[in-house]
């Protein structure tokens, strides 16, 4: 469970400093998909980075899994991010010079584990996602929705109980994006994992269990959805946002 | 982490090729540079080389080998009456002018040696006969001069050989031995002839004993015999030993001078730090924007839980790389320009281990440093930062 209490967080300083989060609430439960929604520049994203442990708060307190992340030293901090965090960043950060599988086994090698071992893991969980058999190839032999694949591969390969995404469709078209989703759906939720998603891409937001919606540095909605009910991924329509 | 961190580096190959030159030439400039100054410094040393005596007497305050300020025929007989000297002979080293069957002049170094003992004689003779010395107006000359001494250098028929005539000072000599010999700091080559003919070649002048070589009794060490004469004669008596800390060294000294004196050291130590400047400007930029084009994939890395220190080892790990390929390179470039230099005999070229091992250090010391710019970027570069798209 990631439990965020009155979080604040400012840039800058005197007449140029920007009050980014104001006493924010919020939660993410395990088993659940949480997206954070809202235009650009309302703090999503530097809210995403707090509770990755990423990005230091100046007051209020973030519990991730009984871990008070204010309270940990960086180099805890650099080390519960290793084990305990999955990431899939929005331009994927895929080191190009790098196999997929070198890639997906990134964060094992970052655990200690060796090369073989992380290269067995990463074939199998590719597997999973659909490339099994395109492990030898570079990232820039894949489309994008392919590499988001990867992307999450990576995210998932270590198993950590929270997955972070930030605006996991923002590259991609919305035939992709619907795959990519559907496949991080299955792949992404268990009872014993927490996935949060940045997102201001409106046509994903059937894939959430709970919406929590931003608006200049607040929380100012929380909604539940049903995902037998939830709406179906729609061609159509437009991003939102800037 | 060390494969990831290789593959990085091979991944961006014009980076890494640029790195790699720029090291590369540094390391050329640096080694091969010091090792023709070594090579030069050692030329200075030639006569001591080629006239193998262990002890060298000249007046008190001569300083090097090839300017000496010549002494009385007498102390020959005065340093022979030192206790710790085993023999005592003379020694006439100086430039001479030779003419040729063209008419041109070429100098030479000609060295006159006892006509009994041929104490001072060339090591290694190639062709003829050393005793053949002792025949009216004969010379043995080194390698070197049976090429400059001809009339056509590059005619291999025209080099001279035995029995083959030429004049010193308008004085004739005859070939009868050809040896091996270090050339000269001034590039003339060697000619050996006896004491007292060399001073019938050589304009006459009050004194012309250029120096007196000698060897210690035996059971005395050279060092002792060598300040015994000193403190005997009140001359200069020098150990010829090799380049090295002792003072009394005359190879040492001479070489001091010749650092001293000179402008050698200067030119040469300018492309040395040249090489330096050419190899940090060049190394550290390119590895700065090596690491700026992959920061977004370093702070990736950063955020999903590798630490600074690993990822300074990720760094320091591809600028060591990047420094040894370079090194070897330039150090196998150094080794090909050395072959060229001791087949044509020229320029001088000398590299003792010293020389590679600074080098490499030196080398190391521009890849940290270009590695250091790289992890204080990296350093100031928030994790959260690669959320930023």
């Amino acid at each position: 469970m990631v439990d965020a209490r009155a979080v604040e967080k400012s840039f800058g300083d005197g007449p140029d400093r920007i009050h980014v989060l104001k006493q924010v609430n919020f939660q993410a439960r395990t088993g659940e998909i949480t997206m954070l929604v809202g235009p650009s520049g309302c703090g999503k994203t530097t809210l995403l980075s707090a509770v990755a442990g990423t990005l230091k708060i100046e007051s209020g307190g973030i519990r991730v899994f009984d871990h008070d992340l204010e309270k940990m030293s960086n180099g805890a901090l650099t080390r519960f991010r290793a084990k305990s965090i999955g990431f899939i960043f929005q331009q994927f950060n895929l080191i190009p010079t790098l196999t997929i599988a070198e890639n997906v086994g990134v964060p094992l090698q970052i655990q200690g584990l060796s090369s073989g071992k992380a290269l067995m893991r990463s074939r199998e969980i590719l597997d999973r996602v659909g490339l099994g058999n395109r492990w030898k190839d570079r990232p820039s032999k894949l489309s994008g929705g392919q590499q988001q694949r990867v992307a999450i591969a990576r995210a998932l390969v270590h198993e950590p109980p929270l997955v972070i995404c930030d605006e996991p469709t923002a590259a991609l078209d919305a035939q992709n994006g619907e795959i990519v989703l559907d496949l991080f759906r299955q792949v992404a939720r268990s009872p014993e994992r927490a996935v949060i998603i940045v997102t201001h891409d409106n046509r994903i937001f059937s894939y959430a269990d709970r919406i929590a919606r931003m608006d200049d540095g607040e929380i100012v909605e929380v909604r539940e959805q049903s995902q037998e009910h939830a709406p179906h991924f729609e061609h159509e329509h437009a991003m939102t946002g800037d | 982490m060390i494969g990831l961190a290789l593959k990085m580096l091979f991944g961006d190959t014009a980076k890494y090729l640029m790195l790699v030159a720029g090291l590369f030439f540094a390391t050329f400039l640096i080694v091969q540079q010091a090792s023709v100054f070594c090579g030069l410094m050692l030329w200075t040393t030639a006569t001591l080389k080629n006239v193998a005596a262990p002890i060298f007497v000249v007046e008190e305050r001569v300083e090097q080998v090839n300017e000496t300020n010549p002494l009385r025929d007498t102390d020959v007989a005065r340093i022979r009456s030192v206790s710790a000297v085993r023999w005592a002979m003379p020694l006439f080293s100086g430039i001479q002018r030779v003419r040729l069957d063209d008419g041109s002049f070429k100098t030479i170094q000609l060295v006159g040696i006892d006509a009994a003992s041929f104490a001072g004689a060339p090591g290694r003779m190639v062709a003829g006969n050393l005793d053949d010395l002792r025949l009216p107006n004969t010379v043995v000359i080194d390698e070197l001069a049976t090429e400059r001494l001809s009339s056509n250098p590059k005619d291999p028929k025209k080099k001279i050989k035995i029995g083959d005539r030429f004049e010193i000072n308008d004085v004739e000599a005859r070939v009868v031995g050809i040896c091996k010999a270090m050339r000269s700091f001034t590039g003339g080559p060697y000619v050996w002839t006896t004491y007292e003919r060399a001073l019938q070649y050589t304009p006459p002048s009050r004194k012309m004993l250029s120096a007196v070589i000698a060897a210690p009794v035996a059971g005395m060490s050279v060092d002792d015999a060598a300040a015994q004469i000193e403190k005997v004669t009140g001359l200069r008596a020098y150990v010829n030993r090799d380049f090295g800390g002792n003072a009394n060294d005359f190879n040492t000294s001479t070489v001091w001078w010749y650092v001293r004196n000179t402008g050698i050291p200067i030119s040469f130590g300018t492309t040395v730090v040249i090489g330096f400047i050419v190899g940090v400007a060049i190394a550290c930029q390119t590895f700065y924007s090596f690491v700026l084009d992959n920061l977004k994939h370093l702070g990736a890395l950063k955020a999903m839980g590798m630490s600074n220190f690993r990822l300074s080892m990720m760094l320091i790990c591809q600028a060591i790389t990047v420094g040894i390929v370079g090194f070897g390179l330039g150090l196998l470039a150094t080794a090909g320009f050395a072959k060229g230099a001791l087949e044509h005999g020229q320029p001088p070229f000398c590299m003792p281990w010293q020389i590679p091992v600074i080098a490499f250090l030196v080398i190391q010391l521009i890849c940290m440093l270009a590695a250091l710019m790289g992890i204080i970027r990296l350093s100031l570069y928030e994790p959260a930062m690669v959320f930023r798209a």
